[in-house]
């Protein structure tokens, strides 16, 4: 803050200072979190995404735009689906990929983090997809890379810690504007373990930004951040009064191998109070869509007569998933 | 136009000029002429100079390209990029037997190797102005120019 105080007449240096994803033009530079992205930012996201959903339709599921491009998947953390997007994304842009296997790397030598950016960088990457079970660590990347002057090199973060997964929000972005069309008369409600997920997170920055009127988190206390209520979301412990009248649910995956201690009496016992069922999902609207981030656990979070029901929308948020990382990589690399 | 084009071909209009020139030539000439758009966004030869433009719109051919007669449809040819780069997306779709070109307005200054099968008028112009051809509710034509700056797309 003391800079923006004594530098008035420099907006762009402290816009730069105050968030590191962004360029000295306010052009994004990094995409490590929703939270403090400017809402033109993310709608210029979600809109150039659009056109890039037909590509994958082709015959030639291929465009010519970051030919020459070399991307780094570095994958910290288990990932399947994540991983693969983002290199069929990467791969569908004609761009060069580069998957990293890091448990067999030099990390397990001993070397830091950083230098391992080094390294990468000095093979000539142009851009860092980064997972990494330590919330930051995309961060430390981008601030490295913005301070030593070679910030034409792009740090995209594909989930740090519980901290944020930007690429996810956006694709539950596109996907309930997609069936949504709008995001100004709707009620979305975000259900069961928001304490470990960086994919609520994500979604709840991203749709108070986009100003959602109706924003709910519904789950037991033990699995509810503390102090959720100051990220703008209405708290329900009461599933069927937090689904009544819902546009969109997202269901999260429940995720046991995170938990530390008692937090949950069993699987069972969760499914009964806070999994998705028909009967539940009747409260919400007719029309009303069901989202989950995958991977899914049939009969823990949601049952499988809704995950495979006509309001699941759980495979297309797959494929959008490919045309948003598609956008996000374009438009850094054109940054 | 009549008469030179083949009765079947069809129309791909590149956005964002072209778009609604191809719609209006496909209804006009006669024949049964399908309509598509193309965005040659992310073919373009300077997006590591420029990036994205901010709004790129879908490209969408509803027939077979393979084997077919299309002619591109722009409101300005200068450079001939645009035109380069909407050839190399039609390639992605198929083999076209023949491609034409069909341009309002031909500025030259050309930049490669392209010229246009059917023009609408020839017009000699300033490097610094870019041509806006524009279409009034009644479908009435207007032309103007103004000074292009040094980021302006180039057709």
């Amino acid at each position: 803050m003391a800079v923006s105080h004594s530098v008035p007449s420099l907006p762009a240096e402290t816009r730069s200072v105050r968030n590191p994803q962004l360029g000295p033009n306010g052009s994004l530079t990094h995409l490590l979190t929703l939270e403090g992205l400017p809402a033109e930012v993310i709608r210029h996201i979600l809109d150039t995404a659009v056109p890039f959903t037909s590509i994958s339709e082709r015959d030639v599921k291929k465009v010519p735009l970051l030919r020459g491009t070399a991307v780094f998947n570095l994958f910290f953390e288990n990932s399947t689906r994540t991983r693969t997007t983002f290199e069929i994304a990467a791969k569908r842009l004609s761009a060069d990929v580069i998957n990293l296997n890091i448990g067999a790397s030099s990390t397990t030598k001993g070397e830091t983090l950083l230098d391992t950016v080094d390294n990468l960088v000095a093979m000539n990457a142009d851009m860092f997809v980064v997972r990494h079970s330590q919330a930051g660590a995309p961060h430390l990347i981008a601030a490295h890379l913005n301070r030593t002057g070679r910030n034409h090199v792009h740090v995209v973060n594909a989930g740090d810690g519980r901290h944020a997964h930007p690429t996810q929000g956006l694709l539950d972005l596109f996907t309930i504007r997609h069936y949504k069309r709008d995001f100004a008369n709707l009620t979305v409600a975000i259900v069961g373990d928001v304490l470990h997920s960086r994919v609520a997170r994500s979604l709840i920055h991203g749709l108070t930004t986009l100003s959602t009127p109706d924003l709910r988190v519904i789950g037991p206390q033990t699995l509810l951040p503390t102090a959720v209520q100051s990220l703008g979301v209405r708290v329900f412990h009461d599933m069927r009064a937090g689904l009544l009248g819902c546009d969109v649910i997202v269901m999260l995956r429940l995720q046991s191998e995170r938990m530390r201690g008692a937090l949950l009496p069993s699987a069972g016992e969760f499914f009964k109070h806070y999994g998705l069922t028909m009967e539940k999902l009747a409260l919400a609207k007719s029309d009303a869509i069901v989202m989950h981030p995958g991977p899914m656990n049939r009969g823990v979070e949601i049952d499988s007569a809704v995950a495979d029901g006509e309001h699941a929308v759980i495979l297309p948020q797959v494929t959008f998933g490919i045309a948003v990382r598609m956008a996000v990589l374009s438009i850094l690399a054109g940054n | 136009m009549r008469g030179a084009v083949a009765h079947d071909a069809r129309f791909v209009g590149i956005y964002s000029g072209g778009a609604w020139i191809a719609q209006r030539l496909a209804s006009m000439v006669p024949g049964e002429h399908p309509l598509g758009y193309i965005d040659v966004s992310f073919y373009r030869d300077d997006f590591a100079r420029k990036g994205l433009k901010p709004e790129v719109k879908r490209t969408d051919l509803p027939f077979d390209v393979e084997s077919a007669t299309i002619i591109l449809v722009d409101d300005v040819l200068y450079t001939g990029r645009s035109v380069r780069a909407a050839i190399n997306e039609l390639f992605d779709f198929g083999r076209p037997a023949r491609i034409e070109l069909a341009v309002l307005i031909d500025r030259g200054g050309r930049e490669l190797p392209i010229e246009a099968t059917y023009v609408g008028a020839r017009l000699a112009v300033a490097r610094d102005l870019s041509i806006v051809v524009s279409q009034a509710d009644d479908g009435r034509l207007s032309l103007g120019a103004e000074p292009s700056g040094g980021d302006a797309q180039r057709a």
